[in-house]
């Protein structure tokens, strides 16, 4: 099991396409993805999922992946932030 | 038997097709309980394969017509169809409590709806939307209903439906969709401003057309009169036939000026621009003959979005503008949202007077890092073409003087960064206040043009809205008092060596036209598809005739009588 904290920069917050890039980053791996926010923990593969986190600006995620494919999901994970301007 | 309605004619043009209704369907969910779960489980997948496949289609069409951006809400849609959670809720709902799968969407998708609803977030209560949006189109397959959506029309018809939703318009397609009728809206509404620039005839605000026309039934629209004429006899349509052809043959006319100047009878030049909503516009504006831009409505770009577009995004927008209008001039007013026109992630408070409210400039000032990005991406495509800002809804001279002072440190920092940026833009205003039709002398000496934007202004002067059926007859474009003010601004900038631009119905209207031309307007900006008429009425004008009756005109009592007056002098 890999964890790890993120720390929302965008000033929309998680909207809509965002989400759409993050679930479509994690929809098909093998391992489990779940993010955490606000003591609520939500599938990562499911975009009503994050959404309903109303994930703001300056919120702290945390992201857990389970599976064969951990390190590697959450390399591209922290890369598909990064892309968006979601976290650095 | 043949029945004729009466409406507004929004877009002109003759048009005989077979009518096709958009209308919602009926989709009522019953419970049923279930023996053979795995065959209800198969019909559940079924009806999302198909649900996914239209809107893969309905995403191909919007990404290849409006671009990725508007194309990214139907990104969305089709995660809801492959969410994990959203999906196995269902089936396990189907499995365990052995109830039918319609029973079992509608359960799941409240919930999700109910939970969206219940945030505190403006935005994410609209999410639910999205949810019933897609959650219908399942539905709809399950129930074995036919759900119309405007982008799934593959032969030629003329759209009835009670109006037309941007997401709608966004879906039609030109090949197919010769026309439309609605119930409601007027020549300024949003389907009938689409219809001008996709070029198709439509008839709006005819109150009963869903009511009277059935699907499939043979029908006429004339956009040029505002009528429709339902199950036409032969001898109708040949008429109609006949009419189309003149019609056409004007147009025809018209093309042959479409490289012309506009120069009235007596040899004076007046510029005929357009106004435009998004760079797909540009089209029509060469295609007519358009010589500038006189209003870029940058609102398209914020609006029927998930959030503010990036400076990027609006960079390239304002560059493929002036780029393909060659060194012509294009006139971009900065974001006039709040009003009648909200964006949804900005939460913009509930006001009790939107039009006298927070909205337009007054906003940008207060938000100036929604306002600043704004302003880089048009300094940085400055050197693309021949560009000029202005701003709206200005009431007072500090706030054009601030509003300016941002812009110009906005292209110094750019100047620092070691970006080019044009040393010719001219800074302008919207005179949509009276307040600055009124002081227009004070603030001539320190903008380079002004824009009357006539729409606001008339509403603003004669304190009534038009949309308000009741006191709609207060919106008299002709009323000597307008005049005055357009007039009064006019005189205060030609006395600075500044030009006046009017952008609004009036600068197209055939009645309008000779007034302005009269007062000495140096800038007429319309509908594209109004400008060849316009350049042909004016190459019949003298300038100096009309100016003559200046004085007389302004001296009158009633927009009747000025509207008498023009008819006689002008036929």
């Amino acid at each position: 099991m890999v964890e790890k904290e993120f720390t929302i920069i965008d000033k929309a917050g998680i909207h809509a396409r965002p989400a759409t890039v993050l679930v479509q980053a994690v929809a098909n791996v093998a391992s489990e993805v779940y993010m955490t926010y606000n003591e609520k923990t939500v599938n990562l593969k499911s975009i009503m999922g994050i959404m309903s986190l109303g994930i703001t600006h300056g919120a702290k995620v945390k992201v857990t992946i389970s599976g064969s494919d951990e390190n590697e999901t959450m390399e591209n994970l922290s890369q598909a932030m990064k892309n968006q301007g979601l976290a650095e | 038997m043949t029945q004729i309605l009466a409406g507004i004619g929004a877009s002109s043009g003759i048009v005989v097709s077979k009518a096709y209704r958009l209308e919602e369907p009926e989709l009522n969910v019953e419970k049923r309980i279930i023996e053979a779960t795995d065959e209800e489980l198969l019909r559940l997948d079924e009806a999302l394969k198909q649900s996914i496949s239209e809107l893969e289609i309905i995403k191909d069409h919007a990404q290849s017509e409006l671009g990725e951006d508007k194309a990214a809400i139907f990104a969305a849609h089709l995660l809801i169809l492959s969410d994990p959670e959203f999906i196995n809720a269902m089936k396990d709902k189907v499995t365990n409590e052995k109830v039918n799968a319609e029973f079992a969407l509608k359960e799941v998708a409240n919930m999700f709806i109910d939970m969206f609803e219940a945030m505190d977030n403006t935005y994410m209560r609209e999410r639910a939307a999205d949810i019933r949006d897609v959650t219908k189109r399942v539905l709809s397959h399950l129930l074995g209903v036919t759900i119309v959506s405007p982008g799934m029309i593959s032969e030629e018809v003329i759209i009835i439906s009670e109006d037309l939703t941007p997401s709608d318009t966004a879906q039609l397609n030109k090949k197919y969709v010769k026309g439309f009728v609605t119930d409601i809206g007027g020549r300024t509404s949003h389907s009938a401003i689409m219809a001008r620039s996709m070029e198709i005839p439509a008839v709006v605000g005819t109150k009963s057309a869903t009511s009277t026309i059935k699907h499939g039934t043979s029908i006429i629209i004339d956009g040029i009169e505002g009528k429709v004429i339902i199950d036409p006899s032969e001898e109708v349509i040949n008429e109609y036939e006949v009419k189309k052809v003149a019609f056409e043959a004007q147009k025809v006319e018209w093309a042959k000026l479409v490289n012309e100047q506009t120069v009235s009878a007596d040899g004076c030049h007046v510029e005929l621009a357009a106004n435009i909503g998004t760079p797909e516009d540009i089209d029509a504006v060469l295609e007519n003959g358009g010589e500038g831009v006189g209003l870029y409505r940058t609102e398209f770009l914020y609006m029927g979005k998930m959030e503010l577009p990036s400076e990027e995004e609006q960079f390239e927008a304002y560059k493929k503008v002036l780029e393909r209008m060659k060194g012509k001039p294009v006139v971009v007013r900065t974001l006039d949202i709040g009003g009648d026109k909200e964006l949804s992630y900005l939460d913009l408070p509930e006001e009790m007077n939107p039009f006298l409210g927070f909205r337009a400039i007054r906003f940008c000032l207060e938000n100036e890092e929604v306002f600043r990005p704004q302003l880089r991406a048009l300094l940085r495509a400055s050197v693309y073409g021949n560009l000029k800002i202005m701003f709206p809804m200005i009431a007072t001279l500090e706030e054009f003087r601030q509003a300016k002072a941002i812009l110009l440190d906005e292209k110094e920092s750019l100047k620092v960064e070691g970006i080019p940026v044009s040393d010719d833009i001219e800074i302008g205003m919207m005179v949509e206040i009276p307040s600055t039709a009124v002081a227009a002398k004070q603030f001539a000496k320190e903008v380079d043009f002004f824009s009357i934007g006539t729409n606001d202004l008339i509403q603003y002067t004669m304190a009534a809205d038009r949309m308000n059926e009741k006191v709609s007859y207060l919106y008299q474009p002709y009323h000597p008092a307008i005049l005055t003010l357009v007039n009064h601004v006019i005189e205060a900038a030609h006395e600075q060596g500044k030009w006046v631009g009017m952008c609004g119905e009036m600068a197209g209207d055939p009645i309008a036209v000779p007034i302005l031309l009269g007062l000495g307007l140096d800038e007429f900006s319309m509908s594209a598809t109004s400008i060849l008429p316009a350049r042909t009425q004016i190459r019949k004008l003298s300038k100096e005739d009309l100016h003559s009756y200046k004085d007389e005109i302004l001296a009158m009592g009633t927009a009747d009588e000025v509207v008498a007056f023009i008819k006689e002098k002008v036929e």
